[in-house]
């Protein structure tokens, strides 16, 4: 046997031998999956919304049918005045208030304007904006089918979204889950692992014995790129079985831009790990320096536009932020290498300085 | 070139303003059993990693196995052994395995492998214990196994880095029965360790104080030349001469 499997075929021991830990990262990112996929939701359903409307009518009826109707909102009741609204807000029985203005119908008639308030509970302010939304769309239709058509020039707009038409959340956070996957198995995997031999004196001697340093970590980091790999088809699978996330581009290119940022992943594990003298700096080292950034400049969660200038400047350099563009390109869009070879690329070159960085400092070894 | 398996030459190390190691000049025999004593810190285990190739000196040259350390280092781990102070085999590993392991590392052919597993093992008296994971054996055992593994690639010198901490006498005593056993077959070795009684069964004894070797010779002559009955007494004039008597 050559060394260098023979150090491949000890790593898959440790790994084995560590069932808690092996179970755990085959778990985590299913759990993951299931979690985001369940709780964290961005579309809003059964919003408690009051309608105040002192003169009900036949048309501020027919509003009302459309908000029952619709599984977006649930109609907590309809009051004559708006007083005594805050105490509802504040006890969160209602999230929305519709106060419409007296005699809506006669309004309509004469053509004169009609002032309605809507209030929302901001204290979400993500939600807040989506039920501010809704709402607007449900009474601007009612009013276009309630006002009567005077022959005047209306404005009429069919907006529509494009490739997540109904604003599934999991279609956003399945791919941001891919790169979270992807960093937490082959970033801090390979830190630990590395570290953990430095802390037990393992590495001292693999690093007198012949074998190179660059095969020592070549032969640490091969199972947990088969792991990686494992891991991202059971997200997919995952994904496709229960959100019913799609997956229009090509399956190859997905797999094989995996593979490109599993090698990113790695290299930056691999510089971790350099720095780091024992596990529990490296477990801090990429819960800190990797996790968050891959979390929140990546456009994983919060929306990349909605960061100050100076803190998406720092997002250039998280590579999960280019990942996350092609994995969203291939799978929501449908898009090939022809649209995505500059993102492509941006990965490819900070693999390659990462694995510079890497390996000039392994040939130092330990002196 | 020497026929000393080890030839150093003003070997010096300095971390900042601080000479950890300050230009010592001392040789190894073939079969030769040295030791290096001092106290912590004295630079006993620097000057080691020097040797060995862990550290790069700041001056001065030193040969091992007849290869320069600084242009030959790749040829010269392929001729050493080396068992650090942390106990250095795999825990999650059983015997057979981590054998199996450096074996591979070492280039050593898998027919010589299961042959020298089934040596070691029989020499040791661990053949009852050859799948069982490291972690399950006693410490004294665990030192045994990690100085037999250091060997497996039959190299021509093998360093022991402080290699019997923390055991009892008599396994101590079992340990150093394994290394005269070794040095009795032409491998030398370095060994450093802060046990006095160690030092008296070495063939030659350096003692190291603030990184320069302050006495140097057989235990004997050592004792001889500074008129003291026992080395615990050369010791403590040599590293505290105040309190000395």
């Amino acid at each position: 046997m050559s060394s260098f499997l023979g150090f491949v075929r000890k790593e898959v021991l440790h790994l084995l031998r560590d069932r808690q830990t092996l179970a755990i990262l085959l778990l985590l990112p299913l759990v993951q999956v299931l979690i985001f996929g369940f709780a964290v939701r961005t579309d809003v359903r059964k919003i408690p919304i009051l309608m105040v409307d002192p003169t009900p009518d036949i048309t501020t009826l027919a509003l009302r049918d459309r908000i029952t109707a619709s599984d977006r909102f649930e109609l907590v009741g309809v009051s004559a005045s708006g007083r005594d609204l805050d105490p509802q807000f504040r006890a969160g029985s209602i999230r929305q208030a519709l106060v419409l203005p007296t005699d809506v119908e006669r309004r309509l008639g004469r053509g004169d304007s009609l002032p309605v308030q809507l209030l929302t509970d901001g204290s979400d302010p993500n939600t807040g904006g989506i039920m501010q939304g809704y709402t607007t769309a449900v009474v601007e239709r009612w009013y276009t089918d309630a006002s009567p058509s005077t022959g005047r020039l209306r404005i009429i707009m069919a907006s529509r979204l494009r490739y997540n038409p109904t604003l599934e959340s999991s279609h956003l956070f399945v791919p941001g889950l891919v790169a979270f996957v992807l960093t937490i198995m082959s970033a801090m995997m390979t830190a630990i692992s590395i570290t953990r031999e430095k802390e037990t004196g393992t590495m001292e001697m693999l690093l007198v014995s012949p074998i190179r340093p660059t095969a020592i970590v070549a032969g640490k980091v091969t199972p947990y790129i088969v792991l990686a790999f494992v891991s991202v088809v059971l997200v997919l699978i995952a994904a496709r079985l229960v959100f019913q996330v799609p997956l229009r581009g090509s399956l190859a290119l997905l797999l094989a831009e995996c593979g490109l940022y599993i090698i990113t992943a790695l290299a930056l594990g691999i510089v971790i790990s350099i720095k780091a003298p024992t596990q529990r700096t490296a477990m801090i080292f990429a819960l800190a320096g990797l996790m968050m950034p891959t979390m929140l400049l990546s456009g994983f969660i919060f929306p990349l536009d909605s960061l100050p200038e100076w803190l998406r400047a720092i997002s250039y350099a998280v590579p999960a932020r280019w990942f996350l563009l092609v994995v969203r390109g291939i799978m929501i869009k449908g898009a090939g290498l022809a649209t995505l070879w500059q993102e492509t690329l941006v990965l490819v070159g900070m693999t390659l300085v990462l694995l510079a960085v890497g390996s000039r400092k392994l040939a130092i070894r330990l002196g | 070139m020497t026929d000393h398996v080890i030839d150093a030459r003003g070997l010096t190390r300095r971390f900042g303003s601080f000479t950890a190691v300050d230009a010592i000049t001392f040789h190894v025999e073939p079969g030769e059993v040295f030791g290096f004593l001092g106290a912590n810190g004295a630079g006993k285990t620097t000057a080691m990693r020097m040797l060995i190739g862990l550290l790069v000196p700041t001056s001065g040259s030193a040969t091992v196995a007849g290869l320069d350390i600084a242009t030959q280092a790749e040829q010269v781990r392929r001729r050493i052994g080396y068992m650090s102070q942390r106990f250095s085999l795999y825990e999650d590993l059983t015997v057979r395995e981590n054998i199996t392991l450096y074996g591979g590392i070492y280039g050593v052919s898998d027919r010589d492998i299961v042959q020298r597993t089934g040596d070691i093992l029989s020499r040791i008296g661990l053949e009852h214990a050859g799948n069982e994971l490291v972690r399950e054996i006693p410490l004294g055992w665990k030192q045994q196994l990690a100085f037999c593994v250091a060997l497996l690639h039959r190299p021509g010198v093998v360093f022991l880095d402080e290699p019997t901490g923390g055991v009892d006498p008599i396994t101590r005593r079992r340990f150093w029965e394994l290394i005269y056993e070794t040095a009795s077959t032409g491998t030398s070795v370095l060994v450093t360790t802060h046990y006095l009684d160690e030092a008296e069964y070495c063939n030659r004894i350096s003692i190291m104080v603030n990184g320069a070797m302050a006495a140097m010779g057989t235990p004997a002559s050592v004792r001889g030349s500074l008129g003291a009955a026992t080395l615990d007494e050369v010791f403590l004039r040599l590293t505290r001469p105040a309190a000395a008597v």
